[in-house]
């Protein structure tokens, strides 16, 4: 009876994370639809038609009779975008991203699942398939994949709840197992951890073919350190530890090793034929989703 | 100046020996550090620290940990600045006083510390007894406390201790005692005798003053001015002190009639300094005193020896012009001119200025006016005194009967004795007899008298003859007037009668008659003979008290013995004549006590005790307090902090004058119409809306252009930056305060306008009983608001800029009211309006709610609907046509109106 009941209420907890969640994502696929529907260019969209002869093989089923009776030839109707892509998301949800430095602030890992979540609303308004990298959600299409993936992040934020075990690494890997070849992917994470493991991770993207953006997300206090005095800086993990006695005077070569490691990022996605760019939680969702919109509409 | 400190707990301060050790352990804690989550460390790994500080805590943290701990430890250990030790001795307490005039300024601290001595020695359960030198008594030893309650009754006696050695040796008792002697600071011969008497008996402490005495010397006369004379104990720096001198004014009251400043110059124990005043002034003068010492020897009476009597000289006919040895005057000047003031003239000139002495030499009959008043003046306390002469002697003056104005009756003709034609030789003096002013003067041998006139033998002449000649003819003859007298001498002035004039004995005969009066100090011959009678004394602190019952003195003791209690310095008055005795004689020195050897000496103002443990307890928190913020500094957390009493200190201080500067700012670089602010939301936002769309419409149609309404707040608000007021009444309104009111009053008085609204439409026809127009008029009850009248027809309002008949605005009611027209105002002939020719009506009333028919939103669009149709958008527009009259109103004043003399000035000018 007790689980029932706990069941339920760790339900109705569930629930109540949900539609917001989901409507902000919505909300914010709107804007971007909104937003990028003056420039489309004719002829690009998905709901451009195209009348061909009936070849052979063309069942009579798929004759457009309307069309075919205002002349002497018949005619099928068929979208020009057919073949689907996959686009596979990966979100850190490492403890790093659970970070914030300032109560106004979002986590980076809030930040990091809306913005994945917007841009899989937006891909598969857009009629593409999206799914999970690794093996937990394969790419589908339709209303109800947005539900799911929506319920995936929402699962992985709850640190209270401990339901997924992701939290407790310290820094996310890259998950590159089960990549459909020739998909696109994207990576949202803070890339603080072992550069290796991304490197791995694009390395075997590239040799499936798979494309795709990594997108950092940031705080603003890791892009300006404003730390000072004596200081024990603690991963959020609680693994590492590093201490200090002037922290000010870090500074300088933080940002050094800060931009050192986006460079190296960004090398690696060049080398790959990936694209980087990094977010701040600071900044506005809308701003990254926009690049992110053009990035993933990039032809391959 | 510091004196001694004592601790209360003087062990606690071992523990200061731990200091040093705390310093050690301290030193090596480095502050604690913060502990912070950042995902960024992995970047910051391998980075090393390039300067290691902070490692130890640094020394100046250390050294305010460490003061603030000694401060710790020794206001614990409870320090007290000055403690007292009063204890001498275990035996009885002989308490000596100097209790002289020297003592008096600082007695009320002499009288504290016999108290805190008398408590140490009731504590101590010890005898004590009081013995005062000024005025030693036998002293028995008694309980402290007994003592106790007689010292508020001592009191400082205002000359010195003038007890020997023997007398005091036979007051004290027998057994051992211990001696509290409270000295003053004055040396004198017997001190070394007293102590060492003292010493004998036991322990012996004295405490003197640590300062110099100061006093004054009488003044003098010399050469016309008033010689003051300050003397000080002790040679030191120079010094500067006030002397008032006092007296009386012409009522009798007691006043300070001038003062002076005399300086002592550094090393100088002698000041001198002299005042110059006039006689009137000097003939007033009480005393001198030094200002803010209380003290006898600050303080010196005067007496005649400072006062110069007024002589009115009056001679008979003076026709022989030029022989100045023969003119009867001539010796009476002489024997005058240095001690007295002399007056020459017509009598009756004189009289009014109110002479003490009048001598007439030969006058023999004076007119009946002269005489009357003569009469009067000798009634009222004047001295007459008359030389006879030939023409006294020719004439019926006092023959048959006795003059008023002489003392005796006169026999005809007189005698004359050793010339060639008589017999007998001329008559020396006799010797006065005791009743005689002149008692006490030595007649010297030469004096002869040849003529004189003679005295008709008379009950009464043998009372009234003072001075006679060796035949027993009287010389000097006196008779009281009323409260004055009349003085005949029987000779002449001059030396054609007898050589008394050429003798000393005149002047000191007239010096008798107080006449004249020395000046400087009398000699005793002068005083041989008199008594004194005390009509003043001074107490110790130098206040003069009637002298009452005291007894007489001797002249010459007066000049010269000891003051004691039988001779008190004061004033004593002897026949006409006074004389003053004070603490200080001309010659008197005063010098610095000196003390044997030895002697225990304390000082008498001892010094608070004053605990610090407080204090250092109090120092040891702040700096614990300053340590903790240093910490806070030194680990990296006070940003958070500064940043926090910033912001709040940021928010807290915003200047109010910044405020009222942007106010200003904002009021006054542009037109801005103003709304009094009522506190009612809605109506101060149509206010406001009106007032825009009031601004945008004379900014469209009219020179004016308006920036923006701003709403007015009474009571923090400068009005004077505002042309136009738009004051709706509420009935929620809150009055205004009275410094509210004031500034308004002074905003219509200085052109100022404010358009009252009642917005009710004046439906109860105005002032009536309407809701609002009752509370306007209890708001505007305060206001300067001069008579008002209903607009009238040629009011300038209705043509400042458009011509108009009505004002409406949402509402459409006639009545306007403004300052009503002058009653003198007249139609000038062939003028469409009258010649109101004066001022900006400042206020004007009504109640159409015309913000309302103004209101206008940001885009320019009407936010109330006004009348219906096309007749309400006419309203809307009249209403607005008002606004811009009454705006244009404001600002051009009367204008308008003297624009209605233009075409009769162009008829003028023959256009």
């Amino acid at each position: 009876m007790t689980d029932a009941r706990a069941l339920r209420l760790t339900a109705e907890a569930e629930a109540s994370h949900l539609p917001h969640f989901l409507a902000r994502a919505e909300q914010l696929a709107g804007t971007v639809l909104l937003g990028e529907h003056g420039r489309r260019r004719a002829g690009m969209g998905d709901d451009f038609w195209q009348y061909r002869l009936v070849q052979t093989g063309d069942s009579r089923r798929m004759i457009d009779w309307r069309r075919s009776a205002r002349s002497d030839a018949e005619f099928v109707r068929e979208r020009e975008w057919q073949v689907a892509k996959s686009v596979m998301l990966w979100v850190d949800a490492s403890a790093s991203m659970q970070f914030k430095s300032a109560d106004a602030l979002p986590k980076k890992f809030d930040r990091a699942r809306l913005i994945a979540l917007t841009a899989s609303i937006l891909l598969i308004k857009g009629g593409e398939r999206v799914g999970l990298s690794g093996t937990d959600l394969p790419p589908q299409r339709g209303r109800a994949q947005i539900l799911r993936l929506a319920e995936h992040f929402t699962h992985n934020t709850d640190t209270d709840t401990d339901t997924d075990t992701d939290t407790d690494t310290e820094y996310g890997a890259p998950e590159a197992r089960a990549m459909l070849p020739h998909a696109r992917a994207l990576f949202v994470s803070d890339f603080m951890g072992d550069v290796e493991a991304v490197k791995a991770a694009l390395a075997k993207a590239a040799d499936r073919g798979v494309r795709g953006v990594l997108m950092q997300v940031l705080d603003p206090a890791e892009e300006s350190f404003p730390f000072h005095g004596r200081t024990i800086f603690e991963s959020a993990g609680r693994s590492l530890r590093y201490e200090t006695l002037k922290a000010n005077d870090l500074k300088a070569r933080y940002l050094d090793k800060l931009a050192q490691r986006k460079e190296e990022l960004r090398h690696l996605c060049s080398v790959t034929g990936w694209q980087f760019a990094t977010h701040h939680t600071d900044a506005t969702a809308q701003t990254a989703l926009l690049w992110l919109h053009r990035a993933l509409e990039r032809p391959v | 100046m510091i004196g001694t400190i004592g601790f209360l707990f003087p062990w606690l301060l071992l523990t200061l020996v731990a200091l040093p050790i705390l310093w050690i352990i301290l030193r090596a804690v480095p502050p604690a550090p913060i502990l912070r989550i950042f995902p960024g460390v992995t970047l910051l790994l391998g980075l090393k620290d390039e300067e290691q500080t902070s490692d130890r805590t640094p020394w100046w943290l250390l050294l305010l940990r460490m003061i603030a701990l000694a401060a710790l430890i020794i206001g614990l250990a409870g320090p007290v600045l000055n403690p007292h030790s009063d204890e001498i001795g275990r035996g009885p307490v002989l308490i000596v006083m100097d209790a002289s005039w020297a003592s008096a300024p600082d007695w009320s601290s002499r009288i504290a510390l016999l108290d805190r001595v008398l408590d140490d020695a009731a504590r101590a359960d010890r005898t004590a007894a009081l013995l005062s030198l000024s005025a030693p008594e036998q002293m028995t030893f008694q309980a402290a406390t007994e003592v106790q309650s007689n010292i508020a009754g001592l009191a400082p006696q205002a000359w010195a201790p003038n007890i020997n050695t023997e007398t005091l040796a036979t007051l004290l008792p027998e057994q051992g005692f211990d001696t509290i002697w409270v000295s003053d600071e004055l040396n004198r011969e017997t001190r070394d005798d007293f102590a060492t008497l003292f010493s004998k008996k036991g322990a012996l402490r004295v405490f003197a003053p640590e300062r110099e005495a100061i006093a004054l010397a009488p003044a003098q006369f010399e050469g016309g001015a008033t010689l003051l004379k300050a003397r000080r104990s002790v040679a030191g720096l120079t010094r500067s002190v006030q002397v008032e001198v006092h007296g009386t004014d012409p009522s009798g009251a007691a006043r300070i009639l001038a003062s002076a400043d005399i300086t002592f110059d550094n090393g100088a124990k002698i000041a001198v300094q002299d005042i110059s005043l006039p006689a009137e002034l000097r003939a007033r003068i009480t005393h001198f005193a030094i200002s803010g010492v209380r003290s006898a020897g600050a303080v010196t009476l005067s007496d005649d020896s400072l006062r110069r009597r007024e002589v009115a000289l009056i001679a008979g006919l003076e026709d022989r012009e030029g022989l100045e040895l023969l003119s009867p005057l001539h010796y009476l000047r002489q024997a005058l001119q240095p001690n007295a003031e002399l007056l020459e003239g017509n009598l009756i000139d004189i009289l009014p200025a109110s002479p003490d002495v009048v001598i007439l030499a030969d006058v023999a009959t004076l007119a009946p006016a002269e005489e009357a008043e003569l009469t009067e003046w000798v009634e009222a306390g004047g001295l007459l005194v008359r030389f006879a002469g030939s023409r006294l002697a020719a004439s019926d003056v006092s023959r048959a009967s006795e003059d008023t104005l002489m003392p005796v009756r006169l026999r005809a003709g007189g005698r004359t004795v050793g010339g060639a034609m008589s017999w007998g030789t001329p008559k020396g003096l006799a010797p006065f007899s005791e009743d005689s002013p002149f008692f006490g003067l030595a007649i010297s041998a030469d004096v002869n008298v040849s003529s004189q006139v003679m005295a008709q033998p008379d009950p009464t002449l043998a009372a009234r003859v003072i001075a006679e000649l060796s035949d027993g003819t009287p010389l000097v003859t006196r008779k009281s007037l009323g409260e004055g007298q009349v003085v005949l001498f029987h000779v002449t002035a001059n030396t054609e009668w007898s050589s008394l004039p050429l003798s000393g004995l005149f002047v000191n005969m007239l010096d008798r008659l107080a006449i004249s009066s020395f000046a400087g100090t009398p000699q005793e011959w002068d005083l041989d003979g008199s008594t004194w009678k005390p009509l003043r004394v001074m107490d110790g602190f130098g206040r003069i008290l009637e002298a009452d019952t005291l007894a007489g003195v001797a002249g010459e003791e007066l000049l010269s013995a000891p003051l004691g209690p039988e001779l008190q310095p004061g004033l004593y008055e002897s026949a006409a004549r006074k004389m003053a005795r004070n603490v200080i004689a001309a010659d008197t020195d005063l010098a610095e006590a000196v003390w044997p050897a030895g002697t225990d000496v304390q000082p008498l103002q001892t010094r608070e005790e004053t605990p610090l443990g407080g204090i250092l307890l109090s120092l040891s928190l702040a700096l614990l307090m300053l340590d903790i913020v240093a910490s806070l500094a030194m680990s990296g957390r006070l940003r958070g902090a500064i940043a926090g009493i910033g912001t709040v200190l940021l928010f807290g201080l915003t200047p109010a004058d910044a405020q009222q500067d942007s106010f200003a700012l904002a009021a006054s670089s542009e037109l801005v119409l103003g709304h009094i602010i009522t506190r009612d939301t809605a109506i101060d936002n149509t206010a406001e809306a009106g007032l825009r769309g009031l601004s945008q419409t004379l900014f469209n149609r009219t020179s004016i252009e308006p920036s923006d309404p701003i709403g007015v707040d009474l009571e923090a608000d400068e009005l004077a930056f505002f042309p136009l007021l738009y004051w709706p009444i509420t009935q929620s309104q809150p009055t205004p305060s009275a410094n509210a009111y004031a500034k308004l009053n002074e905003y219509l008085r200085s052109g100022g306008m404010i358009l009252f609204d009642t917005r009710d439409a004046d439906i109860a026809r105005f002032g009536a009983a309407s809701p609002n127009g009752r509370k306007l008029q209890t708001l505007a009850a305060p206001l300067d608001i001069p008579p008002l009248e209903p607009l009238p027809q040629d009011h300038v309002l209705t043509r400042t800029f458009y011509l108009l008949q009505d004002f409406p605005g949402r509402h459409t009611a006639r009545d306007l009211w403004v300052e009503a027209a002058p009653k003198d105002a007249e139609r000038i002939e062939g003028m469409p309006f009258r010649n109101l020719n004066d001022g900006v009506s400042p206020v004007v009333i009504g109640g159409n709610d015309w913000a309302a028919a103004w209101a206008m939103d940001r885009r320019g669009n009407a936010v109330f609907q006004i009348g219906r149709g096309f007749a309400g958008e006419r309203q809307r527009e009249l209403a607005y046509r008002f606004g811009v009259n009454l705006v244009m109103h404001v600002l051009t004043g009367n204008y308008k109106s003297d624009q209605v003399h233009v075409p009769a000035l162009l008829d003028r000018l023959g256009q």
